[in-house]
């Protein structure tokens, strides 16, 4: 709800910022990207086989081979399907786990931000912890003590970096409060979820967006990093990081397994960094 | 400076009790310790008398404080695998990760700081632009990849390195080496950005315009000044550092505290999980507090400012 609303409002100014003269680098960037977008898009139809199919007289087949572009692994599995199947994974974890921890936050952030006292610092409280344990340890914590599962492990993520989301939502909410137009409203009548979304998100909006291209990468980086270590995305499902783990164990005899995922999952973080980078010179006044 | 530091000492006792409190939520809601421990079929009497033994009948506030009793005698209670105490488990593996994250954090350190700084003072320059790169690729090349790749080099290819164990230093250069690039591309980046700043501060010139050699200027105006945010960064690298030691270590097998924890985790072996929660959250909070009393030495301006708060 709330992210519809802020690009809604922010759709003009976005645009015609936008519309500089991209840097080579960031083109690239943002051409990887939509790649990637139109690739977890369309998995299905352009995904040559079923990524549980085996042909075992066909296994580790290198790449280049006759119906296997990028080759076969143990079992016989086209590579290339499986990962246009792992891009879709990783990027719908990302995404959503991207989406939840910004809503998360940016709601928390703006209830301390409100009602102050017991409830701000409680939250405060909470994001000091969140920042005392690194969050791959915490997510394995969790994940020893439930199992794992694929809804876990998106909520798990969507805790990833909440605490950023609302830090920032506070401080520009309470800044805000500051500068008088907020006041304004509330002296109109306005309810405090009106003044909060409809006053106060669209003028902190371009902010939390160049976090969420922060936090995009690391998430997707954190996913895998798990999947590889066997504790993320379980099989038969497949994702980028667990198709290097798996693809691990024919380092020698396949490396093309491991080398096609991992080349995804750096091109994809270094692109978003690169754009990401270039949107915060771009949009975002407060943070360089 | 001393209600400085008794502000600080306390916040970080606050964070341990919160993970504590954390673990043993979690440990709770996460099912019946009993059923756990003794398998879904176990004997009802046998599970009547487990749950008097671990007072899991008593009310859920005086669970948590016997809870933080037993921590407090450092009991953490056993393995589930082979009985043995869990904390002697987890400190029998500390040795190796320290072994692993310490030269590591050295050479983040030495390399990071000076290219970093370095790039700053040649602004522009191919130099810059070169550390600038190699950064980025750095921090976004993910560390299991990274290992891979090394191991596909190193070892695989070339054959002159060790794949995995540790028998032998040579054993050691792969995971340090893995482990290290991140965090040089991220500490590079950030001195490098703090010190362009410091160096379009109004003191600079004035350093420069009563005549000090542009060296003095650099290493008694400068760095200082940069040191600030540099150490900072430093503080955050620590929690990325145990990060990465359970993935390296996982990757190159190498017996430290990380691979225990993968290991735990696969295994659901609670008791060595949270043992090894509350010994990361300890190293964690003290590398903070010692980052914290850096900023002290570092910077008078904040002391006195923590101070008045």
């Amino acid at each position: 709800m709330t992210v519809q609303a802020t690009n809604t409002q922010m759709a003009p100014r976005f645009i015609s910022r936008i519309r500089f003269k991209a840097p080579l680098l960031v083109t690239f960037g943002l051409a990887w990207l939509a790649l990637m977008a139109l690739t977890a898009l369309f998995a299905d139809v352009i995904r040559p086989y079923e990524i549980t199919q085996m042909d075992l007289s066909a296994r580790l087949s290198g790449p280049l081979t006759q119906g296997h572009l990028l080759g076969t692994d143990e079992l016989g599995r086209d590579v290339l399907s499986r990962l246009i199947q792992s891009i879709r994974v990783s990027l719908v974890i990302a995404f959503g786990a991207t989406l939840l921890s910004a809503v998360f936050g940016t709601t928390l952030g703006f209830l301390a931000a409100q009602f102050r006292g017991t409830l701000e610092h409680l939250i405060l409280v909470l994001a000091d912890f969140q920042a005392a344990l690194p969050f791959l340890i915490l997510s394995l914590a969790v994940l020893a003590f439930f199992g794992s599962s694929l809804t876990l492990l998106v909520g798990l993520m969507g805790f990833y970096g909440w605490e950023r989301y609302a830090r920032i939502s506070r401080g520009l909410a309470i800044s805000a409060g500051a500068q008088g137009y907020a006041s304004a409203v509330v002296q109109l009548g306005a309810k405090p979820s009106r003044v909060y979304l409809r006053h106060i998100l669209p003028n902190v909006a371009s902010t939390l967006i160049v976090s969420m291209t922060l936090t995009f990468p690391e998430i997707i980086l954190m996913e895998s990093g798990l999947s590889f270590l066997g504790l993320g995305v379980q099989p038969p499902e497949s994702s980028l990081g667990n198709m290097v783990g798996f693809g691990r164990e024919y380092l020698t005899r396949a490396p093309w397994i491991m080398l096609a995922p991992a080349f995804v999952i750096m091109m994809t973080t270094l692109s978003i960094s690169l754009v990401g980078d270039w949107l915060r010179d771009k949009l975002d006044p407060t943070i360089r | 400076m001393l209600s400085f530091l008794v502000t600080r000492l306390f916040r970080a006792a606050l964070t341990i009790v919160l993970v504590m409190t954390f673990a043993f939520i979690v440990l709770r809601l996460s099912g019946d310790p009993a059923s756990i421990m003794l398998g879904p079929d176990a004997p009802t009497d046998s599970v009547a008398a487990f749950r008097a033994e671990w007072g899991l009948d008593d009310p859920i506030w005086k669970q948590y404080f016997a809870y933080l009793k037993s921590i407090a005698q450092l009991d953490f209670g056993v393995s589930m695998r082979d009985r043995s105490s869990a904390i002697n488990l987890v400190l029998e593996r500390i040795p190796a990760t320290l072994a692993l994250t310490v030269p590591t954090l050295f050479i983040q350190l030495g390399i990071g700081i000076p290219a970093g700084v370095f790039a700053a003072l040649h602004r522009q320059s191919i130099a810059d632009r070169g550390v600038i790169m190699l950064s980025i690729f750095g921090f976004t090349i993910p560390s299991f990849v990274m290992g891979l790749l090394l191991v596909l080099i190193f070892a695989v290819t070339l054959g002159w390195l060790p794949s995995g164990g540790q028998d032998s230093w040579r054993h050691a250069i792969l995971p340090i080496a893995t482990m290290s690039v991140g965090g040089i591309g991220i500490l590079a980046r950030f001195s490098r950005s703090a010190m362009i700043e410091v160096l379009g501060q109004p003191y600079i010139r004035t350093a420069m315009a009563k005549g000090l050699s542009w060296r003095d200027v650099v290493w008694k105006h400068a760095l200082p000044n940069a040191s600030v945010p540099i150490v900072t960064i430093v503080g955050f690298m620590v929690g990325s550092l145990i990060a990465g030691a359970v993935v390296v270590e996982s990757i190159f097998s190498w017996p430290g505290i990380g691979r225990l924890l993968i290991v735990s985790v696969s295994n659901r072996d609670l008791a060595v999980v949270q043992c090894l929660l509350l010994v990361i959250a300890t190293a964690m909070v003290v590398a903070n507090l010692c980052v914290d009393f850096a900023y002290g030495l570092l910077d008078p301006r904040l002391r006195s400012k923590a101070a008045a708060h």
